[in-house]
């Protein structure tokens, strides 16, 4: 069966949604403070946009912050599960608990215990982009087929070199997929932990707008995080180009 | 003797595998060992190399007797197993990425690469190459090794009936150009009496070498292997019997 595609099609259907938002705002005559309209948003993200990148510079520091160690840890921990599985059977189970806690509430205390500075916010980012990152790579060293350690051992390496040479380098499609999906949660996670309590970051304009009942800069300032949060998946795309070559022309 | 192989026993989960299995292969020589599936040659392979632990028998090279995890051993598995993350010169430079001898290596494998079909392929991927042609940058991988005795594992299972036959004139050739000390495992019949100086034959799991045939031609090519019909005639009724043998004693086939 034939499989219609057309790229086009999704900016097609966003143009479509935000025409239908921009005629409903008119035709029922919904006031700002309740409902901006797309222009209007455009307007103050125009408007905005210096203070904007300022604070987005902010946030965007510490998404990267937690980005990064969230990968480090994620990288130990995955090699250190693998190699001890009974850490694996006492570590995994922990880690799914620490994803039910609500971050909104983890937030403030952690501001309790570390200040009002970046560190309870990359922690924020840490805690939200750890997990699959982790469990992602962690997945993918035990899935990494058998017969290729057999083949390097059977050459004469050892633990390490097997780790080097196979086991690392085969989880790293997996790792990749991890850190696509907590690319997009790390700006998320950021402008939660700047919502709490923060002097810059677009989490703090956020609620400083809001409180101010500017809608049309509050939506301004989620278009600016929706689209830091796909440059950030963007980002790891390149990184997945670059450092995964062979697997360039896969889908 | 360049191997000895004397009364190598494994049982694995409770169920004997290989029993009391005895042999030996010359220098340079091209010993395969055939036998049916699922009757326990590549375990064979895998004890020699060390992959799996020897529970009862003597392995030796030399005269010296071997064990664990042994230079004296290259393995090429029956899947290609290159890494699709390395380029073919990189996946076939292996060992010397191990030793830490890997310029030599790379200079090594460049020069053998036309020799092996594979020249102007040194940076391309394996997910680039035909099936046929992953199998022999497996072999140069599994050649390049600095051991004494290459152990395949039915290199050409995995590969059609076309490229296997043009695999095994090609293997045929290099051996007589390498001189290197063979022990093929193979459950193909043609494949063992076209390529080998000496087949070994195993019967059903617990496996034991039941037979051994010579083969004294050595110009051999496929007009020869076609007339070949009373000698796989006889292999073929050798294999026959060690499975009836099975049959009647009512033991389930072991894991390979």
């Amino acid at each position: 069966m034939k499989k219609y595609s057309w790229k086009p099609i999704p900016f097609l259907l966003f143009t479509v949604l935000l025409l239908i938002w921009e005629g409903a705002v008119h035709a029922l005559d919904i006031p700002m403070y309740v409902l901006p309209s797309p222009v209007q948003v455009g307007k103050a993200l125009a408007e905005e946009l210096s203070v904007l990148a300022g604070h987005a510079a902010v946030t965007v520091g510490e998404a990267l912050a937690g980005m990064g160690i969230s990968l480090v840890l994620a990288v130990l921990l995955g090699i250190v599960m693998d190699c001890f599985p009974l850490m694996r059977q006492g570590i995994y189970p922990v880690l799914v608990v620490t994803q039910t806690v609500p971050m909104i509430v983890m937030a403030p205390v952690l501001i309790i215990y570390m200040g009002f500075g970046v560190a309870p916010k990359i922690l924020t980012v840490v805690l939200m982009c750890f997990f699959p990152v982790a469990v992602s790579f962690c997945d993918g060293l035990s899935q990494v087929d058998e017969e290729y350690v057999n083949l390097v051992r059977s050459c004469g390496a050892g633990r390490l070199k097997s780790y080097s040479l196979v086991k690392i380098p085969a989880a790293v499609p997996a790792l990749i997929s991890g850190l696509k999906v907590s690319a997009t949660y790390s700006i998320s996670g950021a402008v939660v932990g700047e919502w709490i309590g923060a002097q810059k970051g677009l989490g703090y304009y956020l609620l400083r707008v809001k409180n101010s009942y500017m809608l049309d800069r509050v939506f301004a300032c989620v278009a600016v995080i929706i689209l830091l949060s796909l440059c950030m998946n963007g980002l790891i795309g390149l990184c997945q180009y670059k450092a995964v070559p062979y697997m360039r022309n896969k889908r | 003797m360049k191997l000895r192989v004397k009364e190598l026993t494994f049982s694995y989960e409770n169920k004997m595998i290989l029993d009391h299995v005895d042999f030996a292969v010359r220098g340079g020589e091209f010993v395969s060992l055939l036998g049916p599936s699922g009757s326990g040659k590549s375990t064979i392979l895998k004890l020699l190399t060390g992959v799996l632990p020897c529970e009862k028998g003597t392995v030796m090279v030399d005269g010296a007797p071997v064990k664990g995890l042994s230079p004296h051993f290259a393995y090429m598995p029956q899947n290609d197993l290159l890494f699709p993350w390395k380029t073919i010169l990189d996946n076939v430079c292996l060992y010397g990425r191990i030793h830490g001898s890997l310029k030599a290596m790379r200079r090594e494998a460049r020069a053998s690469f036309p020799e092996f079909g594979l020249a102007g392929y040194e940076d391309c991927y394996p997910s680039q190459l035909s099936g046929g042609m992953r199998q022999r940058a497996a072999f140069l991988r599994t050649a390049l090794c600095k051991a004494d005795i290459l152990l395949l594992d039915e290199p050409f299972g995995a590969l059609d009936v076309i490229t296997r036959g043009e695999m095994q004139d090609w293997l045929l050739g290099i051996h007589r150009k390498m001189n290197r000390t063979v022990v093929l495992v193979t459950h193909d019949m043609d494949e063992a009496v076209y390529l080998s100086d000496r087949i070994l034959i195993l019967n059903q799991s617990p496996a034991r070498i039941t037979d051994e045939i010579e083969i004294k031609e050595r110009a051999r090519d496929r007009e020869w292997l076609y007339g070949q019909g009373d000698l796989r005639r006889k292999i073929y009724s050798l294999i026959m019997a060690g499975a009836g043998e099975v049959r009647e004693s009512g033991r389930n086939v072991g894991a390979q």
